[in-house]
């Protein structure tokens, strides 16, 4: 080894040039965020165009029909509307319940293990599956056929995996001190999880639940798989109807601009009120989440 | 108050829970445990119902007329189901879809994590998750009527169903997915390692390329798998955008179809229960779902192997 | 105060082990609990203390991998036994937290939670019960115009207060508490060691304190524990003022812990 000193000399153009390097890189990389903006702008702008003249009152309250001019999304909002009322109470119920058993009773073990693996590969599976499910199970073999109910169970599986993961954080979250006060009562599990910790864990549950709904009413693939015919007139009056909803008929009506072009703009008019569904059922969890969500 | 009132109080309290019992305590796990195992019933019940019908599939057509090139399901006198065209289709409108997702989520979580400001991030994490919350039927739409013309300016002979458009598009949909799951995976880098690099004199670059994405890199493929994953298992976009062409063909200008492509038009149209041609469904979706499950325990495996231990 | 109540005795333990796993965490430990007494319990970090009071009312049971062997008897029945349900025993044997754990609910739902949950459903009853429980816990005063705000709007000795009158309401005879002061201000402190002072005319307390001069000022007795062990168990003045061990004597000396 040689004993002397290494001599390191430093060019220092050399570290301008990696000085310059860096912070010309930090606009190279923003341009990707740039990038997304934009596309939300264009997008956004380009559906709003094309929806100005056609979103009215009379196009929220009018039948479907072949005239684009006369058409109306009012069956859609219905059929919309009644798989939510299917929607919301399955996957509540059976997605706090399985968020309990994870969190409150489960041991940790194989089983808790196992429907733990299990809800993290469900949230993986393609939407179109869970059709393919819906088709086999509640389509043919339950004999519902296309029925809101067939498509509200569909989708209800389909986002119960939101459900559950984001029910698990809220319970997580309530502290072992207002649950130890409670065993220090004398209450039972049960009680102290239905009068203490449920309550605690409410708004993040229902944060997550609305996420949830967000997700299942921009949903489109499983019902279409489930076979929604193309052109409803009748407004579904029960669960057991055949129906169209407001996704669907962005579909079709976006096939079908090949036949008039005017369907674009219903299909523009519908986004736009699928969006501001959308918005207003993020907003309500954001308010919630901020309101009702305390830090002990 | 009065003790006497106090032992009034004590004793109905004591008989209540002598005479209450311990039954919600026993019966609650039961059913918290039922309504549990609905979530295993259902990825069973989709496996079986992939594989049963699948079987249906497989005893109508043998495995060698799968794997052909050549797919005609509604031709009545001779229908065929080869599933190479589908694959294809998948494998194209994918690639293209990672071609913009890849390296613009990726810049994109490098500026979040290491180059923004706090502000800016409040600004762009927010429209992130606009963009990762609108329905995939909107990007759908967006596609076939607003990109695809843009982009038959731009090609000549572009169909107005084709594979870029949808890919593109797809592409942008999952960019806010790897740039949240990929900026995670970089912000978890411990600042000690960051502060070492600096205290060497590196940039801001040097530190990024040669300290954070090194660390992260386990995280950061592991998005790029999943990313492959939803791209896969995308179907309005690509249902609407690149048509149902079934031609075998690798122009990316003109239509082709995709697994989930002919899932969604086959069964919209006339799939009724027991043919050849409604069994084809499943037999698609088994593989669809094989590929999205494989991608998984890749993202799994690679999240694991290359972890780096802080 | 009354003398026949003072040998009676409420809790008596014998034998009693415990292990966290293949860790044990008690050792053999002994002793007696008298009526109307208050029993300190002291002794450096680790020690056992919280474990120790926590096995009284078998809070530390929801810990699953606690094991325990030896007898616990309360009036002279062992709360080991099978036929003993933890949720009878728990209303009997009241128990106040290190950290001031109120519901995030009312002041008054916080106070009738115990009765509510047992079955007393009755409205006027439930007030009269939070009224005097709240009395009991010297709260009464500050909080009788605001029984409806939420109790987290409380200052911290207020909160500790009302989870003692919490703990009251369901009409308890033991009072445990872990380190009740901990997390308190010295005012705050001696509000509740005045409260303890009063409440052992009608409750029998057991209560863990990291401060000797908490245990000095407000117990009738006192065990020092040490590693899982019970190493002295006397009346507080023999126990400080001349201890039998030689690592008591280290221990209130200051020399460790």
């Amino acid at each position: 080894m040689n004993s002397h000193p290494i001599d390191i000399k430093i060019n220092p153009k050399h570290t301008n040039r990696r000085i310059w390097l860096s912070s010309a890189s930090k606009y190279l990389f923003s341009l990707s965020t740039v990038f997304a903006l934009v596309v939300l702008g264009v997008l956004i702008y380009r559906i709003v165009s094309d929806s100005i003249g056609w979103l009215n009152f009379d196009f929220l309250t009018n039948n479907l029909s072949i005239f684009p001019e006369k058409a109306g999304i009012k069956g859609a909002i219905i059929g919309s509307v009644g798989l939510m009322l299917v929607v919301i109470p399955v996957t509540l119920i059976l997605g706090v319940s399985t968020a309990i058993y994870l969190e409150e009773y489960a041991k940790k073990g194989k089983l808790q293990r196992f429907i733990q693996i299990n809800i993290s590969n469900l949230a993986s599976v393609p939407s179109v599956i869970f059709g393919l499910l819906g088709l086999a199970v509640f389509g043919r073999a339950l004999n519902l056929g296309s029925s809101i109910l067939a498509g509200g169970l569909t989708l209800s599986l389909l986002v119960l995996p939101i459900v559950v993961v984001s029910s698990q954080e809220a319970l997580k979250a309530v502290p072992g001190f207002l649950r130890e006060a409670s065993y220090g009562m004398g209450a039972g599990k049960w009680t102290t999880i239905r009068k203490v910790v449920l309550p605690v864990a409410l708004p993040g549950i229902l944060t997550g639940s609305i996420l949830a709904m967000s997700r299942a009413i921009g949903e489109t693939a499983p019902l279409v798989v489930l076979g929604i015919p193309t052109l409803i007139l009748k407004i579904p009056s029960s669960p057991m109807d055949d129906f169209t909803a407001l996704p669907i008929q962005i579909y079709y009506w976006t096939l079908d601009t090949v036949l008039t072009a005017e369907y674009a703009n219903l299909a523009a008019a519908t986004i736009i009120v699928l969006l501001g569904v959308l918005f207003i059922l993020n907003s309500v969890a954001i308010v919630i989440r901020n309101k009702f969500q305390r830090s002990f | 108050m009065e003790n006497e009132k106090s032992l009034q109080i004590r004793n109905v309290i004591q008989n209540n829970i002598k005479q209450r019992g311990h039954r919600a305590d026993r019966l609650m796990p039961v059913v918290f445990l039922m309504l549990a195992s609905i979530s295993i019933f259902t990825t069973a019940g989709i496996v079986l119902i992939l594989v049963t019908d699948s079987i249906h599939f497989f005893s109508d057509v043998p495995i060698k007329d799968f794997f052909s090139t050549r797919l005609a399901p509604l031709n009545a006198k001779n229908p065929e189901f080869g599933i190479l065209p589908l694959i294809n289709g998948t494998l194209f409108t994918s690639l293209i879809a990672m071609a913009v997702a890849i390296p613009v989520g990726l810049t994109a979580a490098i500026f979040l994590s290491e180059f923004a400001s706090e502000k800016i991030r409040r600004v762009v994490k927010p429209i992130m998750e606009v963009l990762a919350g609108i329905p995939t039927i909107v990007y759908g739409f967006f596609a076939y009527s607003f990109v695809t013309p843009i982009l038959m300016t731009l090609i000549p002979n572009l169909g107005a169903k084709n594979v870029i458009s949808p890919g593109i598009v797809m592409g942008i949909m999952i960019i806010p997915m790897v740039a949240s799951l990929s900026e995670d995976a970089m912000s978890s880098v411990p600042k000690a390692m960051r502060e070492g690099a600096y205290g060497l004199g590196s940039t801001k670059l040097e530190v990024t390329l040669k300290v954070v994405i090194p660390a992260a890199i386990s995280g950061i493929l592991a998005s790029f798998v999943l990313a492959i994953s939803r791209a896969i298992g995308e179907t309005m976009i690509v249902a609407i955008a690149s048509g149902s062409s079934k031609n075998f063909t690798f122009d990316l200008t003109q239509s082709m179809q995709t697994m989930t492509g002919y899932i969604v038009e086959f069964t919209s149209g006339d799939a009724a229960s027991g043919t050849t041609g409604y069994y084809s469904l499943y037999a698609v979706g088994l593989l669809l779902f094989l590929f999205t499950m494989l991608m998984n325990l890749v993202a799994q495996y690679v999240s694991r192997k290359f972890r780096e231990e802080y | 105060m009354n003398q026949q109540h003072k040998s009676e005795t409420v809790y008596e333990v014998k034998g009693l082990n415990l292990w966290y796993g293949d860790d044990q965490a008690l050792k053999d430990i002994n002793l007696k609990i008298g009526k109307n007494e208050v029993t300190a319990i002291i002794g450096p970090s680790g020690c056992g203390k919280s474990t120790f009071i926590k096995t009284l009312n078998r809070m530390i049971e929801n810990i699953p991998i606690v094991r325990t062997s030896g007898e616990i008897l309360y009036h002279g029945d062992n709360i080991f036994d099978k036929t003993v349900r933890v949720e009878e025993l728990r209303t009997k044997v009241g128990m106040v937290f290190q950290k001031p754990n109120p519901f995030p609910k009312s002041i008054f739902e916080n106070v009738v939670y115990g009765p509510k949950i047992h079955g007393i459903k009755d409205k006027a009853l439930l007030m009269e019960i939070a009224e005097t429980s709240l009395k009991s816990a010297a709260l009464w005063d500050e909080v009788k115009d605001r029984l409806n705000d939420n109790a987290y709007g409380l200052s911290g000795g207020q909160q500790q207060r009302l989870c003692i009158a919490r703990a009251l309401a369901v009409q308890p005879d033991v009072i445990l508490m872990d380190e009740p002061t901990s997390a308190l201000d010295p005012i705050a402190t001696a509000k509740i060691e005045e409260l303890i002072d009063t409440l052992k005319e009608e409750y029998t307390i057991a209560i863990v304190t990291h401060s000797m001069q908490q245990a000095g000022r407000i117990s009738d007795k006192t065990a020092f524990f040490l590693m899982g062990e019970l190493i002295e168990f006397d009346r507080t003045e023999v126990l400080f003022s001349n201890p039998r061990d030689k690592r008591t004597e280290d221990y209130i000396t200051g020399r460790f812990g």
